[in-house]
């Protein structure tokens, strides 16, 4: 068969596609699980599209195999179809949990809290070895060291 | 497999096996770690004596030309006897250094070990890589070495310091002899250096090994990090930075000096590099206080001698250069030795603090003399004869040369430098100074720590007094012509009147610094190398702080945002740029498909602008009903059903989770937000869309699944294809989406019950049901009264009168058991025409859905007594037993055979072995529905009722209370 992909079905995977993607950015969960979903089923409908023209089921005997609708992409889809909802399953368990973690009224995706440390650090750990340490570093504990050089310390960290 | 890599491989298991031998033993260990380095010493001895270069090679990767080549010539036979030598004493002086009582005692012998056999396999090397990856060993070691007191700030920053300043020489380093290697066209040193490739890249290349050199030996501008590095322990600076480590650099300038030496520019900038060292250690040597550091910033100073007179690359010098880097390492390193001693006796290295030294400790100070004796240049020591061979050599090449002249001059100059700072380094250590308390015994060490040291000095006297005798073996090292003896006596020369001007003019200078007690000027802390070096990395830190906050900012919805925005850009920039749209795509191919699509988009739009989860959740359902609409309309009628099916249980899922969660979304992003979210998202889909026309249009080869119909037929014996497919031809696929839902099942059971993924339901067997059923039917009293109303299924008395629907019940225990037949019906078919096992376990589910909605969780017990995990457990090993059992039969996996039972009048009925796995996968959907309704329906149920619970008694008691 000749390639004839109608447009029709490629503007509703775009339709899907940016709607699932404006739900995704959302910060309630609910959103973007639904965003999920929807992203999921452009994308089925997007490996749907390349199977180039479509014709009759692909049942042996029931019409020639050029003339059928092809067989390979659906069997891709089954088998996403059935991931998707596994995982829209594990995603529906986890807006429950958060939400009965939090006992917020809402279902909210939070920032990480490390991550936002990190502002406020001002630098890591170089520290400058000049002569007038490496004099007062001694080489023996017993011997009375100053108690800041045997120190672990970080200045600077948040 | 050949002596040098078995000593190599030999040292580096002890390097491990001391290990758990220190542990043991303590500081008697190091008397064992010292037997492999002297045990290398005595088979490297006299393999390399008769003066032929020893080779060996091992194949290791061929293709990238990395293979255990080891060349032994007279160079680096002396090297390595260099380096076992110094490491064995330098070990038994350990013994006494340490108490039993250090941490750190066995990982220190370990990778002093390590180090050792490092630094041997480098000077054996010849294959170019080889040496790199020693090179770079040593350099890992020394960090650890070095760090050894790692508690300590000095330590960790100094190592830091050294690893990163040598490292960054060693990758420079790499790309030159990458260069150099392919270039030639041989990965050994050897063969580069006997035809040397010409060209402005070989220059090039040949300077960037030459930073990795440098680097190495700490000359400048790269010379800061060894003073640093004597915060290491005292046998640490000693082996190396006297006598291993440094030295390494060295020997790698004096293999390139034999063959690069009319590279432009190679000479000047050796020499230049090594007097400006040179004369930059001396003075800061004698402004230093710490005897430590003297002798630290005298070793840069010494090294700045040794790259100078290498550098100017003539092989007489080069002849003379070999003396000074033996002297050197036999004197320095006891020097080293004598100042841990110290340390360790007194509690401090500070000149202004010792006095009176000299008087308590002769052997001592005798020892410390003696090897400053050499480092200074006076007679009979070693250290005399080899600066007087490097005057003679410098001055006789200064005919040719004239660089070798500016090398002789600043030879003589640093000279004078070396003979202050060690008058002063004796003075400051052994003299009893007058404004000075005499210091005390902090720690009593046993005469035997004085051993080490006192071989290393013997050697110099040894080396000084017998030196005819040994230049010898330095001739052959560095084969040239016309070099002269070493020797104590010359006669009257020239570079005698200089040693004896560079003594006078030195000892002057230590008297007038000492007794006028004036500190030498120098340059202001900020126009240090090693200020530059702390500036450049401190602003990398904070760059890299500044630009990490900036972009993790720790917001998921951030992160999606940019990745997406960054896909649509590139593939839909790409696509502008270069693809052409195709044009001649019809709108629409039937009719039926405008009013799907219509309905589709719109119930999108409105699932975007929903306020309540239930109307998003219905809309965003709409669709997927429109997707199976679709599915069927276009010749895939297994997936118009399995969506469809998926479609229902989704939103049943879904409703059982929201219906504890509030009713109206409230969370909503500002104006601006949503319409950058907005853009992405019509970015995207707009990207993918093309991307679907174009990559389409580009198809020009017929699709494989032309062929598919035949294989699945006559190879699967089934005539529905995507069936077919999915249980045999792709059944891996199938395996691992059963894997896959098995992981999730478990997971959304482990999120909602959290403790146990084992049932709780109440379950009922069927005896009990049945004795329940018959009990009920003989007791009916009141019809009309609710709880003694018939039940219809099993738990229906259980429920809340006011949450039974008599019309459900009723529906649903007629229909179940026809579910559950059309369920088999659709997996026993599935073969042939549409259905299969992923229909057939989603329609059994559907009918559990119906039961639960119906009967509550006492219900959903009762229906399947069975644990959910047990159910998903043995559908997957039903599936992975069909996927093995093909093995055994001498097929490949997976594969499938069959029969045709021929049942008379009723027809053949076919049965293929493909079936039992559709069964297995009819298991585990099921179970996946199953545990879904238990989870999120059964176990969220129980959970409402317990707050209910907890609420009513927390009222009750507070109103309690109150009362």
């Amino acid at each position: 068969m000749t390639l004839s992909i109608p447009i029709v079905l490629v503007a509703v995977m775009v339709v899907l596609f940016a709607v699932g993607v404006y739900l995704l950015l959302d910060r309630s969960l609910t959103r973007v699980l639904l965003g999920f979903l929807l992203v999921g089923n452009a994308t089925n409908l997007l490996i749907f599209l390349t199977s180039g023209a479509f014709g009759a089921a692909p049942i042996y005997g029931d019409a020639e195999p050029i003339d059928m609708s092809d067989p390979l992409p659906q069997a891709f889809i089954l088998t996403a179809i059935v991931i998707t909802f596994g995982v829209s399953a594990f995603m529906l368990a986890l807006i429950y949990r958060s939400w009965r973690l939090a006992r917020e009224s809402e279902d909210a995706v939070v920032d990480d809290a490390h991550d936002l440390e990190l502002v406020d650090a001002e630098t890591l750990t170089t520290d400058e070895v000049t002569d007038e340490e490496l004099e007062r570093a001694p080489e023996f504990d017993e011997l009375g060291a100053d108690a800041d050089e045997n120190e672990d310390t970080r200045e600077g960290r948040a | 497999m050949g002596t040098m890599a078995t000593i190599l491989l030999a040292l580096s298991c002890s390097a491990l096996l001391i290990y758990p031998i220190v542990r043991r033993m303590r500081r008697n260990g190091f008397f064992l770690a010292a037997l492999p380095l002297a045990f290398a010493f005595g088979v490297l001895l006299p393999l390399g004596a008769p003066g032929d270069p020893v080779v060996e090679q091992l194949q290791w990767l061929p293709q990238l030309g990395l293979d255990l080549t080891f060349r032994m010539d007279q160079l680096s036979w002396l090297f390595a006897l260099l380096v076992t030598g110094a490491g064995t004493l330098v070990l038994l002086y350990c013994r006494n250094y340490f108490d039993d009582e250090e941490e750190g005692l066995a990982r220190f012998a370990a990778v002093f070990l390590g180090f050792g056999a490092s630094m041997l396999g480098l000077v054996l090397a010849d294959n170019v890589y080889l040496l790199f990856i020693f090179w770079e060993a040593t350099s890992v070691f020394s960090f650890l070495l070095i760090a050894h007191a790692h508690k300590r700030r000095t330590s960790r920053s100094s190592a830091l310091q050294a690893l990163m300043v040598t490292t960054a020489g060693g990758l420079v380093m790499l790309v030159g002899v990458v260069i150099l290697a392919t270039m030639s066209g041989t990965p050994n040193l050897s063969e580069i250096v006997a035809s040397p490739p010409q060209g402005a890249i070989a220059t090039v290349s040949v300077y960037l090994v030459l930073v990795g050199a440098l680097s190495k030996s700490a000359i400048f501008p790269f010379h800061f990090w060894l003073p640093g590095a004597m915060a290491a322990p005292t046998p640490v600076s000693a082996y190396l930075h006297a006598a291993a480590m440094v030295k390494a650099g060295v020997y790698l300038i004096a293999r390139l000096g034999e063959g690069f030496a009319e590279v432009p520019g190679y000479r000047e900038t050796l020499v230049v590099l090594g007097a400006i060292t040179m004369i930059g250690g001396g003075v800061r040597a004698l402004r230093q206080y710490d005897v430590k550091l003297i002798v630290a910033h005298g070793t840069v100073s010494q090294l700045g001698l040794l790259v100078m007179v290498f550098g100017v690359a003539e092989p007489n010098v080069a002849f003379a250069g070999l003396a000074l880097l033996f002297a050197h390492a036999l004197a320095k390193a006891p020097l080293f030795l004598v100042v841990g001693i110290v340390d360790h006796r007194t509690g401090t290295r500070d000149l202004r603090r010792l006095s009176g030294l000299g008087r308590q400790a002769p052997g001592l100070a005798a020892i410390a003399v003696l090897a400053s004796l050499s480092m200074m240049g006076v007679p009979p020591l070693i250290g005399f004869v080899a600066k007087e061979a490097a005057f003679a050599e410098l001055l006789d090449a200064g005919h040719t040369l004239p660089i070798a002249v500016l090398a002789f001059a600043v030879a003589m100059l640093g000279s004078v430098l070396t003979v202050a700072y060690m008058l002063r380094f004796l003075w400051g250590t052994f003299a009893t100074k007058k404004q000075v308390q005499l210091c005390t015994i902090v720690h009593r060490d046993s005469p035997s720590t004085l051993v080490t040291p006192a071989i290393f000095v013997a050697l110099t006297l040894l080396g000084g007094v017998l030196a005819p005798r040994f230049d010898s073996l330095l001739w052959r090292a560095m084969p040239g012509t016309g070099a002269e003896h070493l020797a104590l006596w010359h006669g009257l020369t020239l570079p005698l009147a200089a040693s004896a001007i560079v003594l006078a003019l030195g000892t002057a200078l230590a008297i007038f610094l000492i007794r006028g007690n004036r500190a030498v000027p120098v340059a202001s802390e900020r126009f240090t190398a090693s200020h530059v070096y702390w500036l450049l990395t401190h602003w990398l830190d904070v760059i890299a702080v500044r630009l990490t906050s900036l972009t993790q900012r720790g917001s998921l919805p951030f992160y999606l945002a940019v990745i997406l925005a960054v896909t649509a850009a590139t593939l839909g920039g790409t696509m502008i740029a270069t693809a052409a749209f195709p044009m001649g795509m019809p709108l629409f191919t039937s009719p039926v498909q405008l009013p799907i699509a219509l309905i589709m988009i719109g119930a999108a739009f409105f699932a975007m602008r929903a306020r309540t989860r239930f109307q998003a959740v219905v809309l965003v359902g709409v669709t997927g009903y429109g997707m199976a609409a679709i599915f069927a309309l276009h010749g895939a009628p297994d997936l118009a059903l399995t969506q469809a099916l998926v479609e229902t249980v989704t939103l049943i899922a879904f409703v059982l989770v929201i219906r504890r969660l509030p009713q109206r979304i409230t969370l909503r992003a500002s104006r601006w937000k949503r319409w950058v979210r907005a853009a992405i998202g019509g970015a995207v889909g707009l990207t993918i869309g093309a991307l679907v026309l174009i990559s389409m249009a580009a198809r020009s080869a017929d699709p494989i699944s032309l062929q598919l119909p035949e294989l699945a037929y006559l190879g699967g014996h089934g005539a529905n294809v995507v069936n077919v497919m999915l249980v045999d031809i792709r059944g891996w696929d199938t395996m691992g989406e059963l894997s896959v839902i098995l992981a999730a099942a478990t997971g959304v059971a482990s999120l909602v019950f959290l403790r146990t993924r084992v049932d709780t339901l109440p379950k009922l067997g069927r005896r009990d049901a049945r004795l329940q059923v018959q009990e009920h039917i003989r007791r009916v009293n009141d019809p009309k009264d609710p709880v003694e109303r018939r039940t219809w299924l099993l738990a229906g008395r259980n429920l809340d009168p006011s949450r039974r629907s008599i019309l459900l019940e009723v529906v649903v225990r007629l229909i179940f058991h026809a579910l559950i037949l059309l369920s088999f019906y659709l997996l026993l078919v599935g073969h042939n025409s549409p259905g299969g096992g992923f229909a057939g376990g989603l329609v059994a589910g559907l009918a559990l859905v119906a039961r639960y909605l119906t009967g509550g969780r006492d219900e959903l017990g009762a229906t399947v007594p069975v644990d959910a995990g047990r159910i998903l457990g043995a559908g997957l090993a039903l599936a992975a037993t069909m996927a093995i059992l093909p093995l055994f039969f001498g097929q490949a996996a997976l594969s499938s055979a069959w029969i045709d039972l021929d049942l008379g009048p009723l027809g053949t009925l076919p049965l293929v072995t493909s079936t039992l796995f559709d069964i297995g996968v009819y298991l585990v959907v099921f179970g996946l529905v199953l545990d879904v309704l238990r989870s999120l329906g059964a176990e969220i149920d129980r959970q409402e009722e317990d707050d209910l619970e907890t609420a009513l008694d927390e009222t009750a008691t507070s109103r309690g209370g109150a009362s």
